[in-house]
């Protein structure tokens, strides 16, 4: 039997090595995404459509339609989510249908991506006939964001403190402009921070899409901006293969002969474009709360 | 004179521009609220009412689908009925799940612990941020390093084609242990600051009040966040059907390739035809997967209800 003090020595020691390794196990993931991505990397990479069967292909459409993507569930779910939380926070009483709506909600967000992405296919592009395309695509994300967005516009919300919104009442503002012209600005930094957050986790989102947006990228000419031409970018009703899908898709076929250059490259833009994200958020963030508090 | 009371008492009983505002803002945002809850019950009815035609429309027993070994949906067998035992992909499943769970958890704890009880200042400065950036990265980008990286290492080391249970154990330990660990600190942190004190004042080392203190009290809160990885881990499909081999065989070993229900979701809905036994057959294995998750939901829960009752 060890007595007290070498325990102690011992456990903490272990818990040192553990951290340790935990730590090196995290900086070599990140490391060898970088490192063996960056080198790809360059302008041609960025902004060339990809080649089925040949080397030198690059990822341009790919990366448009994520960002495209990206902005369209956006757009969609962030209304709702708003709407949704301001009324959770300021209407919602504490009774079981409440409790049933947030159940409703946390089962939303544990579903598994795939079993979003399932539902978005049977509904949107089989049912709706809306085919393989971007905006059943972007339903789907919107699916898959709405119960994570929903909670951090609420959180944010729940942050400013109820004497503001007491205030407004006290002055004779209804309870919709309390919130919405006192409580809402005020918590608009820490709704863009959630905001640019969940916008990370929907652009490397891919098991969702694949059988909503479909696996496949058409060439596109930047030229022509009429939403309703099949190669105009705009067209919401094309299929259209992101970055993340394209990595799944080039690495379970394989036949592009440099998949694996174009794999490396991609996961780095993926990542970079993630810390830019979290950068954002904290940056954007900070930056808004001092404009808007003149703090 | 008659009229002009009647007037004014229509002017009293109007509502206001503000009390309009109100009653439409709080019918937007309810709007907004139930559409979100349709999201939800629309997913559960459609995937139920496609997953449970495998067994009214096309008279599969549940207990053939839940316990039959052979995954061949375009077959029949000598008896004339087609193979969809799903026990293959529900063991890999959960073979796969339980498995990075385990070694996982001690990790993911250890790392909480220290972060939180040992060194909050370098806690802070180097594991936060990283750890925090982690639980972004992209599935598929934890699928492609397994296909570069854990696949050949399996090779190497114990032959075969690399393929398999062990490699997608690996992904999914790397892929679950920021998300633990983030929600493990979060368990301890909520532990109160005068439990450790009064335990340290009791004479108890640092190691004794962790373990017997700290940890105890944060119990709930780390199998809350323990679950939350294996749910991630179930639902897992690209980052795993990346590494596992898609073979739907029952795993002889850890290393042979297997398959999970996730990867042959997405290997399979696209390249069978609607309505056919085959597609209904995969819509049933989606809703395995509906279901546990609502489980894991469940045992969420239930853990938070005990933890609060103590």
């Amino acid at each position: 039997m060890m007595n007290p003090k070498t325990q102690n020595k011992v456990a903490i020691g272990t818990l040192y090595g553990v951290a340790g390794l935990v730590v090196l196990i995290l900086l070599a993931l990140l490391g060898y995404i970088l490192v063996s991505g960056l080198p790809q990397l360059s302008w041609h990479f960025l902004t060339a459509p990809a080649k089925a069967f040949l080397k030198g292909g690059g990822v341009g459409v790919q990366l448009y339609n994520s960002f495209y993507l990206l902005i369209l569930a956006m757009l969609i779910s962030f209304p709702i989510a708003l709407g949704a939380a301001i009324y959770l926070y300021e209407y919602a009483k504490d009774n079981w249908v409440t409790t049933t709506i947030r159940t409703a909600i946390e089962i939303l967000s544990s579903l598994p991506s795939v079993v979003v992405g399932l539902f978005g296919f049977l509904f949107f592009v089989v049912k709706l006939r809306l085919g393989f395309s971007i905006l059943s695509g972007a339903f789907a994300l919107t699916f898959f964001n709405l119960p994570l967005l929903t909670r951090s516009i609420e959180d944010s919300l729940r942050t400013i403190d109820t004497t503001q919104r007491e205030g407004g009442l006290a002055l004779g503002l209804s309870r919709w402009e309390a919130v919405t012209r006192v409580i809402l600005p005020a918590a608009v930094p820490s709704i863009l921070t959630g905001v640019i957050l969940s916008a990370g986790r929907v652009f490397g989102e891919a098991a969702a899409l694949i059988y909503t947006a479909g696996q496949s990228a058409p060439a596109l000419d930047f030229t022509d901006w009429n939403p309703f031409n099949i190669s105009s970018p705009l067209n919401p009703m094309r299929p259209a293969e992101t970055l993340a899908v394209h990595i799944w898709k080039i690495n379970s076929e394989g036949i592009m002969p440099d998949a694996k250059a174009i794999s490396s490259g991609s996961s780095a833009v993926l990542v970079l474009a993630i810390l830019l994200f979290n950068f954002a958020a904290r940056y954007l963030g900070k930056r808004l709360y001092k404009r808007l508090t003149s703090a | 004179m008659m009229k002009s009371t009647q007037q004014l008492e229509q002017q009293l009983k109007r509502h206001s521009k503000a009390a309009k505002l109100e009653i439409w803002g709080k019918v937007v945002s309810f709007s907004a609220l139930i559409l979100i809850v349709a999201v939800v019950v629309g997913i559960i009815g459609f995937v139920a009412s496609k997953g449970l035609a495998t067994f009214f429309t096309n008279h599969v027993s549940l207990w053939d689908f839940l316990s039959g070994k052979s995954w061949n949906p375009g077959v029949t067998d000598a008896n004339g009925k087609p193979e969809v035992g799903a026990l293959p992909m529900i063991m890999g499943s959960f073979l796969i799940t339980v498995l990075s769970a385990i070694v996982a958890t001690p990790f993911a704890i250890g790392t909480a612990v220290f972060m939180n009880e040992i060194s909050p200042n370098k806690g802070a400065k180097i594991l936060q941020p990283v750890t925090e950036l982690l639980v972004g990265i992209p599935s598929v980008v934890y699928g492609f390093i397994g296909l570069s990286v854990v696949v050949p290492a399996t090779r190497a080391i114990f032959g075969g084609s690399g393929f398999g249970i062990l490699s997608g154990t690996c992904v999914l330990f790397v892929m679950i242990l920021p998300t633990v660990t983030s929600m493990s600190v979060d368990a301890l942190r909520a532990v109160p600051r005068y439990y450790r004190e009064a335990s340290l004042a009791l004479g108890a080392t640092q190691w004794q009040t962790i373990y017997k203190v700290v940890l105890r009290a944060a119990t709930p809160g780390l199998m809350t966040a323990v679950v939350f990885g294996m749910a991630r881990a179930f639902g897992e499909a690209l980052a795993v059907q990346m590494v596992i081999g898609n073979a739907a065989l029952m795993p002889g070993s850890l290393v042979d390739p297997s398959s999970t229900l996730t990867s042959v979701l997405t290997t399979g809905i696209g390249n069978t035809v609607m309505g056919s036994l085959q597609n209904n057959a995969l819509w049933s294995l989606a809703l395995v997967l509906l279901l546990m998750s609502l489980v894991f939901n469940l045992i969420v829960r239930l853990i938070g209800r005990k933890g609060r009752l103590q």
